[in-house]
């Protein structure tokens, strides 16, 4: 092999970063991009920026290039497509080799892929469309703490969704009138409730008395319903002592389950919360507040089927996942998609759903989507039809704001979920049979009947921002 | 809007306590319970039987009936067995299950008999 010679300069990133014949290999770490290019900038070479920008490159030769083997660090865009439905935009595939990035390390993999390379001028805006993590990256993450079916083991809880309430008013109740929401929902039939995310410590509740009371929310509806309860504990903190103190506290107490904010605290926080979790047999609920500041411009950012994979590989046994229905933001297809991400074993390539790459999970355990967000019982059969078994279904005003209270809130949510599931087990159309199912099974519960009196107007019909690329001619 | 009614669930009233899916319904009938044998069938899931004195329902373990039905297909068989075992302890609760071996978890599980509460 003749040597290299330095030769200074600015060179066009595409003689070295654009390999249109490249065939990636399976342990490579492959990126699909959106990208739109500055005018007058071509695709392969914007794509080919990209490349060098998020691995080996920078904007000149430098002399220290040619002490390494370039060829076999370097990333490579490998195929340019069109964005169906966007003239300005295109789909870039970059593929990086395994070595760089550091085992286990997501926070390595995000540094790097999503750095520096999305400020680049070049590019007038960026968006990582997916990310295909090799099995050979994937057995180096710890991923969720027990997963899916364990969860289903330790809460002896079988053939249904899971049914959670998030705690109202988010801010400003004391310690033990919390303790008093958290008891109703819970005696009424939830299976959990769940600190808001913006309750961690706050001077009207600090987290030890709050610990404390919904503790004995908890013990003392399970002595009454002879079922098992939990209530997700935030120990997000300002710091990572700060939160395995309140970690360490729960565990005290007995608690199923606790909680961390993923975006907000870190990947390195939440991956050493989740193996902290694995290690002491405590479930963990992952919110994702300021998820929507990465993913929800169409051309800039990070979708968020990035993000819930990078999260099953820090580790979470629950994440929000959006309910295609409620309140907030989230397309049926796209959803349905990362739902599958989040908690299958082997996902094919679709691009029905915006799923980009094959992903193989190996043996790491799956993730249970959680959908809250504007949601009640009226949503109930088209969020089983959606979700499926595994699953929780979050409903907070949709069980506080019963005319009765959260006890019969929570109850008439779950007649209206077991007579979802029953229909389905039938073989009904949900959907379909919505009010059917509901107005019959509301004829032997009155808190159900007054739940579906209160909210039978109440609809989020707005059009979804981000959605996924399709054809417009 | 009609009247506000108080939420009857306490302690020391044993009709409060449930036992997983379904138990917030009304007891089924013949049919509706043939429908849901039929879906853990028509699931390929094996069913087994399990069951417990009311008042020990909380306890992950239930006493087994036999051994899982493995690969029993046959609805008819399947309501027997629960019949015979709800004869065999009609003070207790009978719980039909669905294992499911691919997840290594169970698909389904619901009380078919519902022993009186004392």
């Amino acid at each position: 092999m003749a040597a290299k010679t330095y030769k200074a300069g600015v060179k066009e990133y595409r003689e070295t970063y654009w390999e249109p014949h490249y065939t990636p290999k399976d342990s490579d770490i492959l990126a699909c991009f959106k990208v739109v290019p500055q005018a007058g900038v071509p695709r392969e070479e914007a794509a080919a920026a990209v490349a060098a920008e998020s691995s080996t490159g920078t904007w000149t030769t430098v002399w220290t290039d040619l002490l390494t083997d370039l060829q076999y660090y370097k990333g490579r865009a490998y195929r340019i497509e069109d964005v169906p439905g966007d003239d300005d935009a295109f789909y870039a595939f970059i593929a990086y080799p395994l070595d760089l990035f550091e085992e286990g390390s997501v926070v390595n993999v995000l540094t790097s892929i999503v750095g520096n390379v999305f400020g680049f001028k070049a590019v007038r805006s960026l968006r990582l469309e997916d990310v295909r993590f090799p099995l050979a990256f994937v057995t180096t993450c710890g991923g969720p703490p027990h997963g899916i079916q364990v969860e289903r083991d330790k809460m002896d809880k079988y053939g249904r969704p899971l049914l959670g309430c998030t705690i109202k008013p988010k801010l400003g109740l004391s310690a033990k009138n919390y303790g008093r929401a958290v008891y109703e929902c819970l005696r009424g039939g939830l299976d959990f409730t769940k600190d808001d995310e913006n309750v961690n410590s706050q001077p009207f509740m600090r987290w030890r008395d709050r610990f404390s009371y919904c503790m004995e929310a908890i013990h003392k509806a399970e002595a009454e319903t002879g079922e098992r309860k939990g209530h997700y504990l935030n120990v997000t903190a300002p710091t990572v002592e700060e939160m395995y103190k309140r970690a360490e506290f729960a565990k005290s107490l007995g608690a199923p389950i606790i909680m961390h904010d993923f975006l907000t605290g870190g990947f390195t926080a939440n991956t050493s919360l989740a193996n902290w979790c694995r290690d002491n047999g405590i479930l963990l609920h992952i919110h994702r507040a300021m998820h929507a500041v990465l993913d929800r411009n169409p051309r800039h950012g990070i979708h968020f089927r990035v993000l819930a994979k990078v999260l099953r590989l820090s580790g979470g046994d629950h994440l929000h996942s959006g309910t295609v229905v409620g309140k907030l933001e989230g397309d049926r297809g796209a959803t349905l998609g990362w739902i599958d991400l989040m908690r299958d074993r082997y996902i094919k390539e679709d691009r029905s759903r915006g799923i980009f790459f094959d992903q193989d999970w190996g043996f790491m355990p799956g993730v249970m989507p959680v959908a809250s967000g504007g949601i009640h019982v009226w949503h109930m059969p088209a969020l089983v039809s959606i979700f499926g078994d595994d699953s929780v279904l979050q409903f907070g005003g949709g069980t506080l704001g019963h005319p009765w209270g959260n006890a019969a809130g929570a109850a008439a949510n779950r007649v209206a979920l077991e007579a979802c599931v029953e229909a389905r087990n039938q073989g009904r159309q949900l959907e379909r049979e919505s009010r059917d199912i509901l107005m019959s099974a509301a004829e032997h519960s009155p808190e159900l009947k007054i739940a579906l009196e209160t909210w039978k107007e109440i609809k989020f019909e707005f059009d979804t921002v981000d959605k996924l690329d399709v054809a417009h001619r | 809007m009609s009247e506000m009614q108080d939420y009857k669930s306490s302690l020391s009233d044993t009709s409060s306590r449930k036992f997983g899916t379904f138990s917030y319904l009304p007891e089924m009938d013949a049919g509706r319970i043939r429908k849901q044998v039929e879906y853990i069938v028509s699931k390929g899931w094996n069913p087994a039987i399990e069951h417990t004195e009311p008042a020990n329902s909380f306890s992950y373990y239930w006493y087994m009936w036999k051994l899982p039905m493995f690969g029993e297909t046959d609805v008819n068989r399947i309501l027997g067995e629960l019949e015979a075992c709800h004869k065999a302890h009609p003070g207790n609760h009978v719980r039909l299950v669905g294992y499911d071996n691919y997840k290594q978890s169970q698909g389904a599980a619901m009380v078919i008999y519902r022993g009186p509460m004392k």
